[in-house]
């Protein structure tokens, strides 16, 4: 495909063990939580990936170890490349480096991934919820977050159903 | 009910400076309820007399958990949510959205498809920046500007309501195509549009380009560098008005952008009055390629006849058995994606727009997200609004047309 975008790929491949993959032409490294820093550093100096158009993160809870991965998609101005970088994260309260100091732009993303994901971003300036009210509690976006919804009740399980509702009973 | 919870200043303590922890400036609430916040955005401001020193935004009040919802639905179903994003942008929040599912699964779109979905998201871009011209120039105390703007509006938004039923929350761009063809009489109110909108375009600028009040009003306010919005990753006019050309149209063309003839206007000021300019061009390209689409409308099917992925047509489903168990098993079941990734992005008319979308190798997908332009460029409000009076803040929101939709999701 493209020189740059193989080249760029190759680089961080070699340097921190990631492995590439790709689909429908888009090229993904998945890379260790603890080179991510020096990795985005590399992108953005010698490769140019200037602009991080995205920061978000996927659960694959309870299918996966680890469970969270981080995905960082970044741009490149001058070679009009598109690049994404995953980060694979275990464990219930998980911990990563923050981009912030890179690309600025992370910090309202990462703040939304702390809010959505309950990932810990460390050395992030101002982690605080963004989305969701201060005082909430959970992780919406985690996939053993319930999506509240009313159970149906047909008349063969109205009575098993009951028991199950929230409401308070008498 | 849970008790209201107290909210002290010592847990913004790092995003104010230490002045007003001694009371010597003054932290000021600005919305959530305040109409010139375009929605329910609120903004904590903290002024020296009437300057701001810091602004730290507070989103979150239109928060809806969309991307939840979607990952509990099937591609056909999660779609309509996709309309509520960016309620001034539905069209082209379908149109990410389809491309997203398109590259996931492989599928081809029809031509004729292609050049309708590119007239209605640049009709969907004159709406959204005429009804951006009207609210932030009523802001600024221009008040006709924004009755004019309303007016015109309404001509586009009938013929949305012409083609999909509705006038606002559309659906209308599904994954292969469309929903149907356009019917009888778009030809022609299209063509309506495209006569009649380019002088209204000039008695816009008449009322305001050259408009001393608003000139005070506008320009050196809100100041961003093209440094600062690589950055912080804004898109869409706010880069454009500092002097990039950066548009996703040109730069990784969708649905046939590349066929058409158009420019993307940019300003090298970077402030609130080059973002209106670069604003009010961008109308009259949309124009210029909505008139060349129109020219070149092909005929043909407009929707794929991948039958995997698109249901049988009506008129089959009568006659045909096979059609009929088809449709059943399409609108119930879904259809299985593939377990991986893509990025799409289009342009919206507030920047870039661009949808993450992960398949489980089932009927729904596994993680979504829109990756809005609105969230990303609110970012910047703090460097934008710093050491400006307090009431250049309300048209520096304008400026950058925030949807909270968007924004929150």
């Amino acid at each position: 495909m493209n020189n740059h975008l193989d080249e760029a790929g190759k680089a961080i491949e070699e340097r921190f063990g990631a492995t590439g993959h790709r689909y429908s032409g888009e090229l993904t490294l998945l890379i260790g939580p603890e080179h991510i820093l020096e990795a985005a550093k590399i992108l953005r100096d010698e490769f140019h990936f200037d602009m991080l158009i995205d920061a978000t993160a996927v659960d694959y809870w309870p299918a996966q170890e680890p469970r969270f991965h981080v995905v960082y998609q970044l741009y490149s101005f001058p070679h009009n490349d598109l690049l994404r970088l995953r980060v694979p994260l275990n464990g219930n309260a998980p911990h990563v480096e923050t981009v912030e100091k890179i690309y600025p732009g992370a910090n309202w993303k990462e703040r939304e991934i702390y809010d959505m994901f309950g990932i810990v971003f460390d050395g992030h300036s101002d982690l605080r919820r963004i989305i969701m009210p201060a005082d909430w509690e959970g992780h919406p976006l985690r996939k053993d977050y319930p999506l509240g919804y009313e159970e149906v009740q047909f008349t063969f399980n109205a009575g098993e159903i009951d028991k199950r509702k929230p409401y308070v009973k008498e | 009910m849970t008790d209201i919870r107290e909210v002290s200043v010592d847990e913004l303590r790092h995003l104010v400076s230490g002045r007003a922890m001694t009371g010597e400036t003054m932290l000021l609430n600005m919305g959530p309820q305040h109409p010139s916040t375009h929605g329910v955005l609120r903004l904590l401001l903290e002024l020296d007399g009437e300057i701001v020193l810091n602004c730290i935004p507070d989103i979150g009040f239109l928060h809806t958990g969309i991307e939840k919802n979607m990952e509990a639905k099937t591609y056909q179903k999660a779609e309509v949510m996709t309309d509520r994003l960016d309620y001034l942008n539905p069209m082209g929040n379908n149109l990410v959205f389809c491309m997203a599912v398109e590259k996931l699964v492989n599928l081809d779109v029809p031509p004729r498809a292609q050049v309708i979905r590119v007239i209605l998201a640049e009709l969907q871009r004159i709406t959204s920046h005429l009804l951006w011209l009207g609210t932030s120039s009523l802001d600024l105390a221009a008040m006709s500007v924004f009755l004019y703007a309303m007016r015109e509006r309404e001509m586009i938004i009938n013929i949305f309501e012409m083609v999909s039923g509705a006038r606002m929350m559309t659906t209308y761009i599904r994954p292969g195509g469309l929903w149907r063809d356009v019917p009888e009489g778009f030809d022609a109110a299209v063509r309506e549009v495209l006569k009649v909108l380019p002088k209204r375009i000039d008695e816009y600028e008449r009322l305001l380009t050259s408009n001393e009040l608003f000139i005070d009003r506008t320009q050196h306010i809100g100041v961003i560098t093209t440094e600062q919005c690589k950055q912080f990753g804004l898109t869409g006019p706010v880069i454009r008005a500092t002097g990039l050309a950066y548009d996703v149209r040109k730069v990784r063309p969708y649905s046939g952008y590349e066929q058409y003839e158009f420019d993307i206007p940019t300003q090298t000021t970077g402030d609130v009055y080059g973002r209106y300019k670069v604003r009010v061009e961008e109308m009259r390209q949309s124009l210029r390629i909505v008139q060349q689409a129109m020219d070149k409308l092909p005929k043909g099917p407009v929707l794929s006849d991948n039958r995997k992925f698109v249901p049988p047509p009506r008129a089959e489903i009568g006659v045909s058995m096979e059609a009929l168990i088809h449709h059943f098993k399409y609108w119930t079941e879904g259809y299985p994606a593939p377990a991986e990734y893509v990025y799409t992005a289009t342009e919206s008319p507030r920047g870039e727009l661009g949808v993450y979308l992960e398949g489980d190798g089932g009927p729904k997908p596994y993680r979504i997200h829109y990756i809005t332009p609105s969230f990303v460029n609110l970012q910047a409000m703090p460097i934008m609004t710093r050491d400006h009076f307090i009431a250049d803040v309300v048209g520096i929101i304008g400026s950058i047309d925030i949807v909270l939709g968007d924004a929150d999701r």
